[in-house]
């Protein structure tokens, strides 16, 4: 049984509300800062733990807070990301729906931190019931005397607010989310300036993740020093995974960094193994954007080491033959599921969710939809696959934000390791005419007729 | 500062960005831009036509930067090594930027009244393909009225955000924006609406493609049939400074003046752009130079026009005189020697 | 892009203002455009969920901006509904870990029963299908959202009973 931080209360009956969570030791962090800590301590602390953002993109923390421009005066923001929208991610929900103080705890002691007297919560518009818990968490803290002027005698102000978005995965780019909280269309703004220089209403802010925020008020308790402790090298402390996809236990679980993957598939206190007795056939760790692994690199890496649940170990042997902890998606697929069907769903929804700012991204995800959608349907050409590799290199690197890597990620990754199944649906479409093709006949028993003889 | 593009070093203003200081060393250096403008504040960075290598990041910090930076939103810095047109990643991306823009594009130059002073045009003629891979349907959009003067192409826009911000800018009634999302997103007034404010024209000068073009001049004459003369007028809204196309006595359309970039040098009001096309309005200060690449410029008036003379032309046309006797049957009859030739010749092959 | 204009009537009433000046409160005075967007959630929820030209020229009053910057935000985010809706629209989740969990099927199965393609309101105007992307419920496939809530480990036997609550009247889709 690993170490919990983020979940370990979250099964005690009434913890949704102030009094319960009070009473479980509930708001301690924001006491101990205030009157024990200085911000830049905090900032600190948090350093020391090496927490690293769980949005995705792993930068760490306490660096991201200490780039905040403090010298210029400039009132200074935290908004919080809970515009979780990556396919396969549904972690930072499943945190804010059950244990929301735990979020508005992180939040007060990591605006003292930043010296941030204006903060917001950015939730993604879907999540209407966990934005109207979040409201009733911030009054009840309000209430409480934890948020509003003067905050336990100590002369903090700080005033919390949830703001919501209307549906727009790019809102959890970081400045395309601050666009959306100033109440404009969610285009990603070209930086430098960061956020930390100019943010939200051109002021100095910072933008964290949810599990980020979340993670603070343990690390503060507990010390920095401590947090670190627990995981593996640069990977410290926990992290949720959301799982989800062909297996038997699917939901968010609290894991410590470098757990390995086998045991976290397949022990009856994570996923417990498969779904039903189709064998496992690639897995996505991250979210929809990090690259797909085949079977045979899932549980090893390239050199035979044991994959690990952590940042160095998911990204082992790079594209080639690694991916990314990214979001922490973690999503199953058995053998009668489709990677060409796969990775026109992922291309549909990133041509779908593209801001249409930069030309590479507005033009090319749709141009890899269209392809990919053509091959799915027993129209593909044999040129069809190059093409697909040149349009997703042009994309990739060249556009405003990362949404551009993040559409063109899976279309090289499913090609790199399953480019024999593309083959399959370009010779033979009269076999691929159902959508549920692989349901009956696996790729496995087919593989066969596209396979290079070797003489 | 001093920095570096393609070799040649400049000293500029802290502040500049790699294109500015590209313009200012001129020539090949300076990187395709179709969405920076730089008398629109906020413009650039979207089109990703102008992307640069950056080998080294300054003096003080001489890492390479990793990926290629959009040089018109990006500040140079004190040793700054940028590599423009001589960076193969560079070509590659402008050629890729170029088909990613034209994959849509409806093509439709013989009728647009954009051609010949198009600047996709111009990228298509430096980076393009002279062939497409791109076999799937292309976009359209339904038609919008936006009122009397301006006629809006939605399909041959590549959303710059330029007109944007014209009327952003320049103006405190915007009514035009960008609509919808993705590769939908499309400029629209949303309620069909009348793009009237006294100075929407300018939208269609700083529009880099034939998205927003003169209804005034719609279909009257190829840019290139009609003469640019700088020309100014006592204007009580605008500088009044102008340049007037010219076909014959008529005044076909008025625009700003437009330097080498494509960028007027001054914005003009609608009263000047639609409603002044008597020659009596204006004075005429004499013909505008363009770029000599243009094709505005061929067979101008700014250019000695002499009557062309190919010395070589009557040899062309008659032949060297020794192929001449050779390829002649009719004048030079063959002698009873050379039929009998020619007759085992042809027997044997 | 020419729009079809769809006519609404507007009811601003006095509870809705309330919760428009109280979000508009969230943020600096000079920032009012900043609750543009939870206020259109508000103004579209009290108008039986879509956003007429009337009415976005309201909110663009009530926020001091310019109508037009209304639309564009309006445009850009696929909440809200620019033209009539059916009143229960059943928005199915059709985003990958979904897809593995037959999501695909059972929106065959809802728009056969209730006679409809995705997209197109029932002639009554009660029922509409639609599909969207990724709503953030990959564990509980399949899903999709109904009004304020999502309804997850969806079956058949699950959408049939939906479709009755609805029919009878007892959903609830905003928890105001």
């Amino acid at each position: 049984m690993s170490q919990k931080i983020l979940l370990d209360k979250i099964n005690i009956p009434g913890i949704k509300t102030y009094e319960v969570y009070r009473q479980n030791g509930g708001y301690a962090s924001v006491e101990k800062a205030i009157k024990t800590l200085t911000p830049d301590e905090v900032v600190e602390e948090v350093k020391t733990s090496g927490l690293r953002g769980r949005g995705g993109a792993g930068f760490p923390a306490g660096m991201k807070w200490s780039f905040i421009d403090k010298k210029s005066g400039k009132p200074r923001h935290l908004v919080c990301n809970a515009d979780e929208s990556e396919p396969g991610t549904f972690k930072d929900r499943y945190l804010m729906e059950f244990i929301p103080h735990l979020l508005i705890e992180g939040m007060i002691t990591s605006s003292y931190a930043l010296g941030a007297n204006l903060s917001y919560i950015y939730i993604r518009g879907e999540y209407m019931w966990v934005y109207k818990i979040l409201e009733k968490a911030i009054n009840e803290a309000k209430a409480a005397g934890f948020l509003g002027k003067n905050i336990l005698g100590s002369g903090y102000d700080l005033e919390l607010y949830v703001h919501c978005g209307a549906g727009a995965y790019i809102c959890g780019e970081e400045t395309a989310l601050i666009e959306s909280l100033e109440g404009k269309r969610g285009n990603p703004r070209i930086k430098p300036p960061f956020p930390a220089i100019s943010g939200l209403w051109a002021n100095p802010t910072v933008v964290n993740n949810v599990e980020t925020i979340a993670a603070v008020p343990w690390i503060i308790n507990n010390t920095g020093a401590e947090y670190a402790k627990i995981g593996i090298g640069r990977s410290t402390g926990t992290k949720l995974i959301s799982a989800s996809g062909h297996i038997k236990n699917p939901g968010v679980y609290e894991i410590e960094l470098g757990l390995s993957v086998y045991e976290f598939m397949n022990s009856d206190e994570y996923l417990g193994g498969m779904s039903s007795d189709r064998p496992l056939k690639a897995f996505v760790p991250g979210g929809s954007s990090v690259p797909v692994l085949p079977a045979h690199l899932i549980y090893k890496t390239a050199n035979g080491e044991d994959r690990l649940m952590s940042y160095e170990s998911l990204s082992d042997g790079g594209f080639a033959t690694g991916s990314m902890l990214g979001s922490g998606g973690f999503i199953v697929y058995n053998d009668t599921s489709c990677i060409v069907r796969n990775t026109w769903n992922f291309s549909r929804f990133y041509h779908h969710e593209s801001c249409g700012q930069c030309s590479p991204c507005r033009e090319g995800t749709g141009w890899m939809e269209k392809v990919l959608h053509r091959i799915e349907n027993g129209h593909g050409r044999e040129e069809d696959i190059d093409l697909l590799l040149s349009i997703q290199s042009k994309i990739e690197g060249n556009t405003i934000c990362p949404l551009g890597d993040a559409a063109a990620w899976p279309v090289a990754a499913a090609i790199r390791h399953f480019r024999e199944e593309f083959e399959y649906h370009i010779r033979f479409p009269e076999k691929i005419k159902n959508r549920d093709h692989f349901v009956a006949e696996p790729f496995e028993k087919v593989k066969h007729l596209v396979s290079k003889v070797i003489v | 500062m001093k920095v570096t593009i393609d070799g040649q070093s400049i000293e500029v203003e802290p502040g500049t960005t790699i294109l500015q200081a590209a313009r200012m060393i001129g020539g090949e250096v300076v990187p395709p831009a179709m969405c920076y403008y730089s008398k629109l504040k906020g413009s650039g960075g979207k089109c990703r036509c102008c992307l640069v290598e950056v080998a080294k990041g300054s003096e003080a910090d001489p890492r390479p930067m990793p990926k290629l930076m959009a040089s018109c939103v990006t500040g140079c810095m004190d040793g700054m090594e940028v590599n423009s047109k001589s960076s193969p990643r560079v070509t590659e991306a402008r050629k890729s930027v170029t088909e990613f823009l034209l994959i849509n594009h409806p093509l439709d130059c013989p009728v647009c009244d954009q051609a010949g002073e198009c600047d996709l045009q111009n990228l298509s003629f430096e980076h393009g393909k002279s062939e497409t891979r791109f076999i799937e349907e292309k976009r359209t959009f339904e038609p919008e009225n936006i009122g009397p003067n301006i006629q809006l192409h939605m399909n041959r826009c590549i959303l710059c955000y330029r007109c944007v911000m014209v009327a952003d800018q320049l103006t405190d009634d915007r009514v035009h924006g960008v609509m919808d999302r993705g590769d939908h997103s499309n400029i629209s007034t949303c309620i069909s609406k009348a793009v009237d404010n006294e100075f929407s024209g300018n939208m269609i000068d700083v529009c880099p493609v034939g998205a927003l073009t003169d209804k005034t001049f719609r279909f009257k004459s190829r840019v290139w049939f009609s003469k640019p003369y700088n020309a100014h007028r006592n204007c009580p809204t605008c500088s009044g400074k102008t340049t007037v196309w010219m076909f014959g006595d008529e005044i076909q359309r008025v625009t700003g003046r437009k330097d080498e970039y494509h960028e007027v040098d001054e914005f003009i009001c609608n009263g000047c752009r639609f409603d002044h096309k008597d020659i009596a309005d204006w004075t005429i200060e004499g013909p505008r130079a363009f770029e000599k690449d243009s094709v505005i410029n061929q067979n101008k008036y700014n250019r000695k026009l002499e009557k062309v003379e190919i010395a070589t032309e009557e040899h062309i046309l008659l032949g060297r005189e020794e192929d001449r006797k050779k390829i002649s049957m009719a004048e030079i009859p063959l002698t009873e020697e050379d039929i009998i030739n020619q007759k085992s010749l042809g027997n044997n092959g | 892009m020419e729009r079809t204009y769809h006519k609404q009537e507007i009811n601003m009433t006095e509870a809705l203002m309330s919760r428009i000046n109280e979000l508009i409160s969230h943020y600096p005075e000079e920032k009012k455009k900043s609750a543009l967007l939870p206020v259109l959630h508000e103004v579209q929820d009290a108008h039986e969920n879509w956003l007429s030209i009337e009415l976005m020229n309201k909110v663009a009053e009530i926020l001091l901006i310019k109508p037009i910057e209304v639309y564009e935000v309006v445009s850009f985010y696929t909440m809200y509904n620019q033209r009539p809706i059916g009143k229960y629209m059943f928005e199915f989740c059709q985003t990958s870990p979904c897809c593995l969990n037959g999501v695909e099927d059972l929106m065959d199965y809802t728009c056969e029963k209730l006679g409809v393609k995705v997209g197109e309101p029932t002639p009554d105007g009660l029922f509409e299908v639609r599909g969207v992307e990724c709503l953030g419920a990959c564990g509980y496939a399949p899903m999709m959202q109904l009004g304020d809530f999502y309804k997850e480990h969806l079956t058949a036997a699950k959408i049939d009973q939906l479709i009755d609550d609805c029919k009878n009247d007892t959903i609830i889709l905003h928890d105001k």
